[in-house]
């Protein structure tokens, strides 16, 4: 989804932090991205390169990195971590169950070239 | 690596988003009002149920905000109810964001107490991910839509606190099974609150009525609501 405007929320971070830092050029860019958070890595990724040209991390790398799936399972009252949304709890197999994480997209950190 | 060569970051990407989510928040709780996100996919029936809901509230005070990739159709079907409403054109973008319902704000100038309803752009995907700053979002889903929509897009229906079942005198002709549509509601989001109405016909219609009235209800006696 939007993978699009993610990266131009990227763009303003890294620009943001590349002024305060005083940096002229970003080499990699580490993000972390919720199992359930909704975003496609390769269109992130297309997107990314396409969106960074002309700032300080254009030709950059990014790093995705996959953050678990965790959900509250309404039947046991367990926190448990699912692969799929629609997985039954691990646990004891009830089918109530409420992401509590997993949706998470951060950056992590950029490293200076 | 030096360590000067590693920003540590640890930022959301829709930071600014959220910044800007917040400062409307804030803005609405100063004025007591109660902000409703309608998000649904296209042609599920939400500007017809908005239309009906402002006949229904009758002198309740309310603006809407009315986002869409082209046109003003929408904000003008709303006008014609006599309601106050901005346009939002998102042009490329497939929903609304903090920022331009912020401006949008600013252009209703809403009084105290009053009910915004924000419609979103009719998109079961990205919507999910930004917050605006509302109350909480009702997702509009019609009948004809199929069962499983609540499990293609399960975002969408995780974020919501309400799920509207909407075109229900349509049922009997399109072998829908209504029983079935909740319970992929609840599997996806056991927590979720589910209205079954028409607003075509007006059957249903005054329990909605009757929860946004809570809502407002429970915004303007903040220290009452928990």
């Amino acid at each position: 989804m939007h993978e699009m405007s993610l990266c131009e929320g990227i763009r303003r971070v890294i620009e943001d932090q590349a002024r305060k830092h005083n940096v002229a050029r970003i080499r990699r860019v580490r993000v972390e991205i919720g199992r359930f958070a909704g975003v496609e890595t390769g269109a992130l990724h297309f997107a990314f390169d396409v969106v960074m040209r002309g700032s300080v991390a254009e030709g950059a790398e990014l790093v995705t990195l996959e953050l678990p799936g965790r959900a509250m399972c309404y039947d046991c009252m367990k926190e448990v971590e699912i692969m799929d949304r629609l997985d039954p709890c691990p646990t004891c197999g009830g089918g109530k169950l409420m992401p509590q994480g997993g949706d998470e997209m951060r950056i992590k950190d950029l490293e200076v070239a | 690596m030096s360590q000067d060569r590693l920003i540590e970051i640890e930022t959301g990407i829709l930071a600014k988003n959220d910044l800007y989510a917040q400062a409307n928040r804030a803005r609405l709780a100063e004025r007591s009002i109660l902000a409703v996100n309608l998000v649904s996919s296209p042609g599920s029936g939400k500007t017809t149920l908005l239309c009906k809901t402002i006949e229904a509230l009758g002198g309740q005070p309310l603006g809407v905000i009315e986002g869409d990739q082209q046109t003003q159709n929408d904000a003008d079907r709303i006008r014609a109810t006599g309601a106050r409403a901005v346009q939002v054109n998102t042009g490329k973008g497939c929903h609304l964001d903090g920022h331009m319902v912020g401006h949008a704000m600013d252009h209703l100038d809403l009084a105290p107490g009053s009910l915004l309803f924000i419609e979103n752009v009719g998109n079961l995907v990205c919507p999910a991910a930004f917050d605006l700053g509302e109350d909480g979002k009702v997702a509009i889903l019609s009948v004809t839509e199929g069962e499983d929509k609540p499990l293609k897009y399960p975002d969408m229906f995780t974020a919501a606190r309400l799920a509207i079942l909407n075109k229900i005198d349509l049922a009997p002709h399109c072998d829908v099974d209504l029983d079935l549509y909740e319970a992929n509601l609840r599997r996806v989001n056991p927590g979720i609150e589910i209205l079954r109405l028409s607003a075509r016909t007006g059957e249903g219609m005054a329990d909605w009525i009757d929860w946004l009235r809570a809502q407002l209800a429970d915004k303007s006696a903040p220290e009452a609501a928990e």
